[in-house]
């Protein structure tokens, strides 16, 4: 099992290939559909983000509330194919990768070849073994959004699995 | 005529949310235990994480997965109870509302176009059915969206036959993919009226894993499915594998000589059910 530090250097992606099991430690942005939403009328209307994209890492997630002592709650990840629309824009903008579950589409597959970016499958329902893997949590923005706002994640010891690689290889099979 | 405080309901709905969030059914952490033993790869990697997590999540009291979804309820309300106080849905919704605060549960109801929230989880998708005698059955069925998105409702006719209702579970697996948490449970519905048939497959749901349908046909029919949807390779996560799903669990009510509904409900790996009886 590989264990790697966000961010990745180049060299770091090109090793990875789909199939390939990995805990990741590090920050993560979280953002779903209604973060994405936000995300995309601020880079309509050429406003600066709130966090900055280049060479980050989407966790495609909605917590639940952090219980007292923990730094968060469950936060399993959602499934990634409704961040379809948005994945392939963000990356050409610099985000270097998503964590989230389940397959994407072709133009996602293109937009990480394109930019050599990575798309890691975190294990969907393992919300409870993921809280434990959040060491920080801070509010990073929309707090009206509640589980949909963006939260940034220190991570350490994060189980994910490469689903697709920088070269296209997909461990989905359709 | 036997009177229930709908405060007795409140509670009752309040502990079955709590324990539901939190842990998996038991027939559910099994079959999860006996799938990975078959698995190899990013597929055994994934199902030793879920059983990891299901002994975490009940440790810690965390929420086994963070999708604590749609509060469904359904209640199996004996004609010869007199619920007294607050009305039946006020009392289901103030258990729920309570158990999603106090149990650090995610609020996951908004309005379908402002997309507001609705803050506190509520309301629950509510379900009674009158019955005999003088009890309430009250199950407590967390639904996540994430499945729940991959569900489809077919409009079959008498000429499709049975064979219609194996090809449109088998398609909605496939096209499913790797997006509901594979391994599934099928929840499926056949026959009634299009709106009934939705609710007969959610019904299903709610049935223990593993377990038979009473009529041997359909048994014999949820075996059949089960086998078809193993049969895609899919696998735990969509990596590959052995098992697509967990279960296939049907029911069927009569239907019109013009109709053939089939609703497929798509469930993820986290069964969380939990029923009482007041």
């Amino acid at each position: 099992m590989k264990t790697l530090t966000l961010p990745l250097s180049d060299e770091e992606i090109s090793a990875l290939s789909a199939g390939d099991c990995v805990l990741l430690s590090g920050t993560v942005y979280t953002a779903r559909d209604a973060a994405h939403k936000r995300i995309f009328a601020l880079l309509d209307a050429d406003m600066p983000l709130p966090f900055p994209l280049k060479d980050a890492f989407l966790y495609y997630t909605g917590p639940c509330p952090a219980p007292e002592g923990n730094a968060a709650g469950s936060c399993g990840p959602t499934t990634s194919a409704r961040m379809e629309p948005y994945a392939p824009r963000l990356l050409d903008l610099g985000l270097r990768g998503m964590i989230g579950k389940g397959e994407m589409s072709e133009e996602v597959r293109k937009a990480l070849i394109r930019r050599g970016g990575v798309y890691f499958a975190a294990i969907g329902g393992a919300g409870a073994l993921y809280a434990n893997t959040v060491k920080k949590s801070e509010l990073v923005a929309f707090s009206d959004l509640l589980s949909e706002a963006v939260y940034r994640f220190e991570v350490e010891g994060f189980p994910a699995v490469v689903a697709i690689d920088s070269r296209g290889q997909s461990i989905y099979k359709r | 005529m036997r009177t229930v405080d709908s405060e007795e309901i409140e509670e009752c709905i309040y502990r079955l949310a709590r324990r539901a969030g939190t842990r998996l059914t038991e027939a559910c952490e099994t079959a999860l235990c006996a799938a990975r033993e078959k698995e190899t790869g990013a597929a055994r990697f994934a199902l030793d994480l879920l059983v990891e997590n299901a002994e975490i999540a009940a440790q810690k009291r965390l929420p086994v997965c963070q999708d604590t979804g749609t509060a469904c309820v359904f209640i199996e309300l004996g004609q010869e109870v007199c619920i007294s106080g607050m009305p039946l849905a006020e009392a289901v919704n103030r258990g729920v509302r309570r158990a999603y605060a106090e149990g650090n549960f995610r609020k996951s109801l908004c309005d379908p176009l402002t997309r507001i929230n609705t803050g506190d989880n509520t309301p629950a998708a509510l379900h009674v059915e009158l019955a005999q005698g003088d009890r309430v059955k009250i199950a407590f069925l967390p639904k996540g969206a994430g499945s729940e998105n991959m569900s489809r409702l077919y409009m079959l006719t008498p000429a499709d036959g049975r064979e219609g209702v194996v090809r449109a579970v088998t398609e909605t697996v496939r096209l499913a993919g790797s997006r509901p948490c594979p391994p599934v449970v099928v929840g499926v519905g056949i026959g009634g009226t299009f709106d009934s048939c939705a609710l007969l497959a959610k019904k299903a749901l709610t049935r223990e894993l593993g377990s038979a349908h009473p009529r041997a046909d359909v048994a014999e029919l949820e075996r059949e499915l089960l086998e078809r949807a193993n049969g895609l390779g899919i696998g735990a996560q969509g990596f590959g594998g052995e098992t697509t799903a967990l279960a296939v669990l049907c029911e069927v009510a009569p239907t019109h000589i013009a109709s053939l509904p089939v609703a497929v409900n798509m469930q993820c790996h986290c069964v969380r059910c939990e029923k009482e009886i007041v």
